[in-house]
Formats: structure tokens, sequence, C-alpha cells
């Protein structure tokens, strides 16, 4: 089926999300939507999906016109998505979650489990998945969750399908395989729609590219053009791909973590017996997929979790088991990688979110009173420094974008003296002019002497920022190794295997 | 830019894969040791003489139990001692890092009670059909206020408003049988009347976003007040709209012969027939049908039910009204199904207790049924201890019902998990 956007345009109150976007994609194409956050992306393919009406423009499916109330319509029309939040019931099995909206009944209106069942077995072996359609679907790990989303989609006799970000949740060999299943849809003539971020993966699976940015379509590419082409054509600008960064040179171990162990509330060990240090001047990066316990891991080295074994000591001192306030104020920086949710307190103005962490003395608190000359003085210094762009320092960071959102909370934690310093995800879901801020501002602090812990699980910026790279699998650290380790070594590690030739150089390093 | 907020939290789940420290909980063996402790100083240090009766079936019954007698002292001992090993072993699992077993602590209480009863009872009879009867009446309204709160939860909405729905019920049943003469529209208006009260608090936390235990909480203070303003002003002025009309027991063919649980369960009104028709109804309908794989959705991921084209807050709206006419039947049942005639907040916090059975119940129809069970049966042991002369004040027997309640949401279900939406209005930008 052929599918068809005409000048479609979604305003939201003053901002124009989606401006007159044309676009058609073939069956038996993938066609790569490429756009930075919040270029309008996941808008115009909620419009497709009937979550939003168009202001105006039409879609069209094999040259008809669609007029789509609600998700319902679209799916019924033979849209299919995958979203970048997995849309599953958690506690609901596989054949459960593919069956909902879509039920079939027998007598007394009994729900048709064994039909279910035999739908998810029969999708699942027509493309060589392996899924129990049994399973819980919160029990099984994010890459076969996203395989239930796609046999959600295909049961519905799914002709064209939607892809919004998917990479994001899955390790390098997961991607591999998604690619593998996307290329296989295609030869099935099947629709393909990828929306992403990553010039890489567009430049592998589509067949062709259209580059959205504030919301209009700035240009068509080809899957030949380099990185460099690519990345230009989305932000606007040309872009500086890589990090300019001296050498480390690093001094003396600050941070020694030493059998670390976190449990949660239900007795699961999040993190397993880690054992790391961080030298003065340089940047230890924290790799893995998404939960395999670096939100942990950080938290506890903050004093955010509740129960924690073994021992952290910074500079020679002991920090395990002090209150937030205590280690805060034993000179450790924090960038939470929920900005929004442990960050920043989004009612509060650029100034009040600046002083958070120095709410209890000195120098913005004076017997109780706040000195609101002084915060407003140095809040006004900071936003200069670190470019926020606001209408001053009085507007609530809630009103921020992402990218300006972060400038604030990094320059709270960097406004201190530090002694350590801990990024978790510091450039998730902000623009690239943000992102390259960011990361020249990590590399200062490194070169100002300050140990510096990157957690992300992005492997383009782990490369880009490490000196050395710690890979979390499952609770444990499974290796560290240097920094010009090969990508695919780090991918086979980020899954659990680590190839013999690193095993060594783990060792050497908790020698050293 | 995110289209859905606000974000499901996501609770906590065993991630495959992780290893799971074992660690050990002594809230059981505590619980079971203090009891064993209240056992020594009730049965030993206070204990009594004599003998104690139990009556096992009524001179109407069809097949008829003989009487059992127990000495009053002998059977403390006993009964001290085996809670004494109940404990031991509960805490001996404990040491190897298992869980006591809810069978175990479910018999420690039958064991108990049993020993209470005898001690509370001694050179006196207990009537234990009576004592069952009066459990299942005063269980009745519970059980059908914890079907609805199980249903509005698993929806997604907080449902405090149980209490203003039963009462509502309770009223509006009585007033509009004594108008019409007909007990079955009494039963329907109670059901109109219990989703009404449903229907004020779906619209405020779903269409209006209000928080909805704050709505629930309201609408029970408007229900009490309205009905107690109406029954002081109108009511009693008119005894016609207050006739005091009753459904009669009838017996069910065969059933009703079964020794102590035939009298029990199917020697009763409609209204009780019909709880047991809503119980098997609303599990076979919660996760055997559409109707159910639907609801549940809702209540625990609505972006997701969104996506595959479920009307969101269109089966909240309903199914909270749905359970607020399940509710209303509850109230019903006070009027036409117990005492007759609308007394002035005569649900008495019967609304709290059904919530409380839902939680209790982990929000299970069967489940919420047998915690509704229990409650109801503290209830009425306070009233047979009073007439039978137990010498615990009766102050302090007024409270059993409540402690017990406390003792089991508390203590007994620890770490739950609810439907993950419930309570969050869902907003759609």
């Amino acid at each position: 089926m052929k599918l068809e956007l005409q000048g479609i345009t979604k305003r939201f109150g003053a901002l124009t999300a989606n401006d007159h976007i044309s676009l058609t994609v073939e069956p038996g194409e993938i066609h790569a939507l490429l756009g930075e956050n919040g270029a309008g992306k996941s808008t115009l393919m909620n419009v497709l999906y009937g979550l939003y009406q168009a202001d105006e423009g039409d879609i069209l499916l094999d040259d008809v016109v669609q007029h789509f109330a609600g998700p319902g319509d679209a799916m019924a029309a033979g849209i299919g998505m995958v979203h970048q939040h997995f849309m599953l019931v958690p506690v609901f099995t596989v054949a459960e979650n593919v069956m909902l909206g879509n039920e079939e009944t027998g007598f007394g209106g009994r729900l048709d489990l064994p039909g279910a069942r035999a739908k998810v077995r029969e999708i699942s072996k027509r493309f060589g998945f392996d899924v129990d359609p049994d399973a819980i679907v919160e029990e099984l790990p994010v890459g076969v969750q996203q395989r239930v989303e796609i046999i959600k989609a295909l049961s519905r006799d799914a002709k064209v399908l939607v892809f919004d970000e998917p990479t994001a949740v899955l390790t390098p060999q997961e991607t591999d395989e998604l690619m593998a299943i996307m290329r296989q849809l295609r030869d099935a003539g099947t629709a393909i729609v990828f929306i992403t971020h990553k010039l890489r993966e567009v430049r592998e699976v589509a067949s062709r590219i259209t580059v959205i940015r504030l919301g209009k379509v700035v240009g068509e590419a080809s899957p030949t053009a380099s990185n460099a082409e690519l990345a230009s054509l989305m932000v606007g600008r040309s872009v500086e791909l890589t990090v300019q960064k001296a050498p480390a040179t690093p001094g003396a171990a600050a941070l020694v973590v030493e059998g670390l162990r976190v449990i949660d509330a239900i007795g699961q060990i999040v993190v397993d017996d880690v054992s790391f240090e961080v030298r003065r001047g340089e940047i230890l990066a924290i790799a893995g997929v998404q939960g395999n316990g670096q939100t942990e891991l950080t938290e506890a080295l903050l004093g955010l979790q509740a129960r924690v074994e073994g021992t952290i000591s910074l500079d020679g001192r002991s920090i395990t088991g002090l209150s937030v306030r205590k280690v805060l104020d034993s000179g450790v920086g924090f960038v939470p990688e929920d900005r929004t949710e442990d960050g920043l307190v989004g009612e509060f103005t650029i100034a009040e979110n600046l002083m958070l962490d120095r709410s209890y003395a000195g120098p913005f608190v004076s017997r109780g009173w706040l000195k609101l000359i002084d915060l407003a003085k140095f809040a006004g210094d900071k936003v200069a420094e670190f470019d926020v762009r606001s209408q001053g320092i009085a507007t609530p960071v809630g009103r921020l974008s992402g990218g300006n959102q972060q400038k604030v909370v990094l320059a709270r934690e960097l406004s201190r003296d530090l002694r350590l310093f801990v990024a978790a995800q510091p450039t998730r879901g902000i623009d690239v002019g943000s992102i390259e801020f960011v990361h020249k501002r990590i590399v200062a602090t490194r070169d100002e002497g300050v140990p510096v812990i990157v957690v992300s699980t992005e492997l383009d910026e782990v490369v880009a920022l490490a000196d050395r790279i710690a890979v979390m699998y499952r609770g444990s650290i499974i290796g560290i190794v240097p920094a010009d380790t090969p990508r695919d070594v780090l991918g086979l590690m980020m899954a659990g295997e680590v190839p013999p030739e690193y095993q060594q150089s783990h060792e050497q390093e908790q020698l050293a | 830019m995110s289209v859905l907020t606000p974000d499901v939290a996501v609770p906590a789940a065993p991630t495959p894969g992780l290893t799971i420290t074992r660690s050990r909980s002594w809230k059981a063996p505590i619980a079971l040791a203090a009891f064993t402790v209240l056992a020594i100083l009730l049965f030993f240090v206070a204990g009594r003489s004599g003998h104690s009766t139990f009556r096992l079936s009524t001179s109407t019954d069809f097949v008829k139990l003989p009487n059992a007698v127990l000495p009053t002292h002998g059977t403390g001992v006993v009964v001290t001692i085996v809670l004494a090993l109940i404990t031991l072993f509960a805490a001996y699992r404990t040491l190897g890092y298992k869980k006591t077993p809810i069978w175990l602590i479910a018999l420690f209480g039958v064991l108990f009670l049993v020993g209470f009863l005898s001690w509370a009872g001694a050179n006196n009879s207990i009537l234990v059909p009576g004592l069952l009867i009066g459990s299942l009446s005063l269980s009745t309204p519970l059980i059908f206020g914890a079907l609805g709160g199980v249903i509005s939860e698993r929806v997604g909405v907080v449902n405090v408003a149980i209490e203003g729905q039963l009462l509502g019920g309770a009223f509006v049943s009585a007033v509009v049988a004594s108008i019409t003469g007909s007990l079955w529209i009494g039963l329907v208006s109670a059901m109109i009347a219990g989703a009404l009260v449903s229907m004020v608090l779906a619209v405020f936390s779903i269409r209006y976003l209000v928080d909805q235990v704050i709505v629930g909480v309201v609408l029970n203070v408007l229900v009490t007040g309205l009905t107690s303003f109406l029954y002081s002003e109108v009511l009693t002025n008119s005894p016609g709209l207050n006739k005091g009309l009753l459904f009669s027991p009838f017996d069910i063919p065969v059933l009703s012969r079964i020794p102590l649980i035939g009298p029990l369960l199917f020697q009763q009104n409609v209204v009780v027939y019909l709880m047991y028709v809503a119980i098997a109804a609303v599990w076979f309908g919660l996760f055997k049908t559409r109707w159910g794989l639907r609801l549940r959705a809702v209540g625990e991921h609505p972006q997701a039910a969104d996506t595959v084209g479920i009307r969101v807050n269109a089966t909240r709206f309903w199914n909270v009204s749905l359970a607020g006419a399940i509710a209303g039947l509850g109230g019903a049942f006070f009027t036409l199904g117990d005492l007759g005639e609308f007394q002035k907040t005569m649900t008495a916090g019967a609304g709290y207790i059904a919530l409380a059975a839902v939680i209790f119940g982990r929000w299970d129809p069967i489940r919420a049924t047998l915690a509704a069970l229990l409650f109801g049966f503290a209830s009425n042991l306070q009233n047979v201890l009073s007439v039978v002369g137990s010498p615990v004040p009766s102050e302090f027997m007024l409270m059993l019902p409540y402690v017990v309640t406390i003792l089991a949401v508390a203590g007994l279900v620890g770490q739950s998990r609810g439907p993950a939406a419930s309570g969050k209005p869902y907003i759609k930008s």
C-alpha cells in the first residue's frame, strides 16, 4: 500500500510543529524520517496514526484520502506503529497484548485466547521470532518486547509500518537484528517509515531519506550521503561530530568503589559487586543498555539508594552511607538522568533552580533569609556563561527547551568546587547544539582535574567522551576497556559477552 | 514532543536474569508470637473453668448435628500449645528464609478463635449457625461494595465513594420501594442511585481531573448529609415513604438441606443470591472476556489501550458507573434485604471497610470477597460475644472489626501492586 502525506500542518497554539510536510512512501521501501529531537517527527506520526488531527493537509492511502478520528481508524486502514515507548500492558501476556482492541470472542463473550496464541506463533514463525505467547510482557527483555509490538501491528494486517525511534532501547546486536527484520518486511511488500536521529542506521537501511528541521521538510538525501552531509542538513549548519579533546592526564585515584552492591525494594541485586576507580582528570564512561544497573549505581554514589553494601571513598574519605546533602557537600556534582523528574523543579524559576543544592546555608541563605540580590546576580552570570536561552532568570524552567533545562542543571552542578562529577545521560533528548555545549563543558571539567563519570546508553557519546570505558551488564561491570576499543567489541560486551583478549585488560585495570 | 501525558510510572517488576537476595521477614512469626502470648494470658492466667457448648444446628434444620461440648480449660490449654508450635514452626521457616504460608496463618486464626470462643463462652452456649449467618449478612453489603471497588480501581479510578454509593442505594431503594410498593423497582432504583453517585465521581475525576480521593470523600460526606437531612425532615414525618418492606428468604431446593452450609448459604433472600451471581460474573468478566481485558488494559496502561483504539475515558466512565450500580445493590441489602427500613447513616463506614477489602483482596474479586467475609465475621463476632456475656469489655469488642481490618491490610498484604494507572487521570493533549 502506498502512503502519501500532503501538506500536513499541525499547530499547538503559537508553535507550528508540522509545517506543510509532504512525503510519499511506496510499498516495499524503507523511508527514513531524519530529524533532531523536537523537529516534529513524532507529531507527524501521531497525525498519521490518528492520535492528533491535522490542521491542514491530507493523508492518502493508495490515492484515497483518509480521515482518521483515532488510532482505531488508522489501524483499520492498515497502518501499524511500533512506538518508541512500547504500548504494551506490562502485566498482560504476549497473546493478550496482541489481541487487545481486536479481540475474537467465543461463547458467552469468552476471549478466544487459543486463537490469539496461534496467531502469535504463526507470525513469529514467519519472521523467525522466538516469542512465547504466554510469557508476561514485563518479564521479557526489551528486544523481545519490541518484537511483540511488531507482531501486534502485523496481526492487524498492517501494510504501512511506522517505527518510531526503535533503536533507542536496543543493544547494537539487537539493532542489527531489527534492521534485518525491517529489510525482511520491506521485501514482503510493507511500506516502512523509519523515524530516527541516528545517522548510521539511516544509511544502513533506508531506501530514501527525508530530513525535517523545525517542523519543515528541509531536504531529501540518498543513503549514500555522508554522515557530515546528513548532520548538517538535520541541524542546519555544519556540526562537529566528534568531541575535540586533548589526551587525558590522569592524576591519583580520587573515587574508589569497592564491592558495591545495591539491593532494590523487592530484593533484587541491581548492582552486583562493582569495583572501579576514577582518577583525577579522567572521564570514565559507563556504557550499557538502559536498565543494567547504571541508574542505581549513580544513585548509590549520591546516597539516593536505600540498601547499599560495599565501600565508596572519595579522596581517601569514605562517603558510604552518607546523606545526599553530605555527599553533595563533600564535593560531588550530579546530573541526574531524568532532569524533569530529579534535576529540576519545573514550576521554579531558573534562579531558584540554580540554588536548590545550597538551600541550607550560604552563599544564598543567611539566617533563614534568602539573599535574593546575590542570587539574581549569580543566576544572571550563569545564564550568560552557560548560554541558557530564556526570557530571564525569573522564567520557570518548565517552559525551557530540553537543552536549556539541561544547561541549568549543568550550571548548578558545576558552580561548586567539585571533587567528583557524575553525569547520567547528560545529552538525552536535547538538540545537537546543546549536545556540543554539554560535551565541551564535561571535557573542560575533566581538564580542570576533576574525576568525571559519564553514564550513557548512546555508544557514540561513550566513544566520544571516554578516556576509559566500563561496560555494565545485569548489574555487574563486565569489563573496563580503553577508549579506543572497537565498537563491535563494546556492542558484544553490552550484550554480556567479553572477547577473551579484552578480559585481560580488565584485570590490568583492576591492578593499576 | 511527547503526545500522551502523564507517563505511567513503571511499577517494580522482577527483571529477568537478576539475582534475588534472600531476606528474612520476621513480621509473621512476631505477630503469631504476640497472639500466642495473648492466648497464654487469657486461657492460662485468666483461665476459666467449666464447659463451653457449641450448637451446630438449629431446631428447624433438615439435618440436625449434635452439640459440641468442650471443657473450657482443657481446650484453652490444647489450643495454646498448638499455637505455640505453629509460632515456632513459622520462626524456623523464617530462619531458613522461607515464608510462612497463608494457610498456616489461617489455621492459626481459626484455632485462636476456637480457643477464644470457648474461653468467652464458658458455661454458656454459642450458636455456630447464628454466628455464621450473621456474618454473611454483615458481609453482603461489604462484598457488593468491594466488587464495585475492584471494577472501579481496575479501570483506573480510585473509588473512595463506595460508602456514598451504599448509603445512596439504601436510601433510594427504601423510598422507591415504599412509594411503588414493589421491592424489585426498589432494587433497580438502588442500582441507579449508586450509579449516579459514581457518575459524579467519574465526571469530576475523568473530565475535570479533580483528585479522585478528594471527590470520593466529598461525595461520601454529601450523601451522608443529604440522606440524613431527608430522613429527619421527610421520612420521619411521612412513614409511608419508609414502610419497612423486606425481601423474604426462600430455600434453594436440595442445597439448603446440606448441614451447616445449607442454612447458611441457601436459605437467603434474593439480594444474597444476586451477590453470588455478581461475584461469579465479575470474576468471569474481568479475566475471561473482552470487556475485562479492555477494562484492565485501561487501568494498567491507558496509552497502550488508546493506541489500539480503545476509548479510555469512555471505558472508565461507564465502568465506574457500573461499579456504582453494584455497590448500590449492596446499599439495597441494608434496607430491602436486612432491616426493611432506612435509618440515618445506617451503613456506618461499611464503604470504607469494603475499600479495605479491595486492597486486602489485591484487586481480585474472589479474594476481595473472602476479605469482606473476614471483616463481616469480625463484626458479627463482636455481636455474638456481647450476647454470650464475654468478660471482655464491650467497648473493646466494638473495635474488633476495625482492628482486624488494620491488621489485615497493614500486616498481611505487604507490598502489593494495584493497577498501575489507578488514580491517575488520562490526559490526551
